[in-house]
């Protein structure tokens, strides 16, 4: 389905990321995973490469350096001088009223969760406007869509995410670039994992398929809208959640 | 080919118009071809021509052919 494309992933070493990364490489990929945990990064490229024969590169680099980006970028530009996907994953979560939260805290995810996302498709915008074609996906969320009591820091991040696909979608339209937002629910990854039992009951009871979701079931959809079976779905943010209702 | 001729060449086909046409008085938006879309495909025309990446500040200057060649010299490139 991904057969000789070149697609970045950001945040590949875990979760969604990583789920996504071991989707496209089944899927035939050419990838490049990026994380800043180095070790596991690594680990992981040297399995899927082993295991699919597929080109499989590590960078390490934290999105939120905006010269380590660049850098990443100018690799991938002279490595392959082409991307066809773009997966932007990488994100922070908090839990947090609006009375308990920092604005630096706010700073924070905005820099991970917004701006990054954002340098990232401009960089790879450039890369795709040369062959006239791409597919973004960025990671938007349930509660960037729906609000959340008590994640408002977080919702703010993640509804301009969705903002920043709906827009980039008609701008990048003329360029046969695909721009497209998954908005997860309540997933089984490491971001949810101190949820006490309780709160997972709460969340849990809020969802209409009565159970939370898997990496592996998001990475789905992303490989979906990376495909050419997506090939004419730009603009939307598709929910992932099992009919939750926050 | 010449550094000059691969920037002609980079203008040419991205804007889609004739290589006579590309002269250092050349603006953007001055004919309907160099639009801000053209000017998405020039950028990465010129990037993958001369393997370079553009600061943005770059990009928002490079206003005309012979802005081009002077933001291209602080990458290295000679015309």
């Amino acid at each position: 389905m991904l057969a000789d494309k070149c697609i970045l992933i950001t945040g590949a070493n875990r979760g969604i990321g990583e789920a996504t990364a071991r989707l496209c490489a089944k899927y035939g990929a050419q990838l490049f995973i990026a994380g800043r945990n180095g070790s596991s990064l690594h680990a992981l490229a040297e399995e899927l490469g082993s295991e699919a024969h597929n080109s499989v590169t590590p960078l390490v680099y934290d999105v939120a350096d905006e010269l380590a980006v660049k850098g990443a970028f100018r690799f991938i530009q002279q490595s392959t001088g082409k991307l066809d996907g773009l997966v932007n994953n990488a994100g922070l979560m908090l839990d947090a009223g609006l009375a308990m939260s920092r604005l630096s805290d706010l700073q924070q995810l905005l820099s991970v969760n917004t701006i990054a996302a954002y340098q990232h498709a401009q960089l790879a915008s450039r890369l795709m406007s040369r062959q006239r074609a791409g597919s973004m996906v960025n990671l938007c969320s349930v509660v960037g869509e729906q609000g959340s009591a008590g994640q408002s820091a977080y919702a703010t991040s993640k509804a301009a995410l969705s903002g920043m696909s709906k827009s980039l979608a008609k701008e990048l339209g003329s360029l046969h670039i695909r721009v497209n937002g998954v908005a997860p629910g309540f997933i089984d990854t490491d971001l949810v994992a101190h949820y006490p039992d309780e709160t997972r009951q709460q969340v849990l009871n809020n969802i209409s398929l009565q159970r939370s979701g898997r990496a592996d079931e998001v990475a789905e959809l992303i490989c979906f809208l990376l495909s050419d079976k997506a090939s004419y779905i730009s603009g939307q943010i598709i929910a992932i959640d099992g009919g939750i209702k926050l | 080919m010449s550094t000059k001729q691969q920037l002609q060449s980079a203008f040419s086909e991205s804007l889609g118009i004739e290589p006579t046409q590309v002269i250092d008085s050349l603006s953007y938006n001055s004919i309907a071809e160099w639009d801000s879309t053209a000017h998405m495909i020039l950028i990465a025309e010129l990037e993958n021509e001369f393997k370079v990446m553009l600061d943005t500040d770059d990009i928002i200057d490079m206003s005309s052919v012979a802005k081009a060649k002077e933001i291209l010299a602080k990458y290295n490139v000679e015309f």
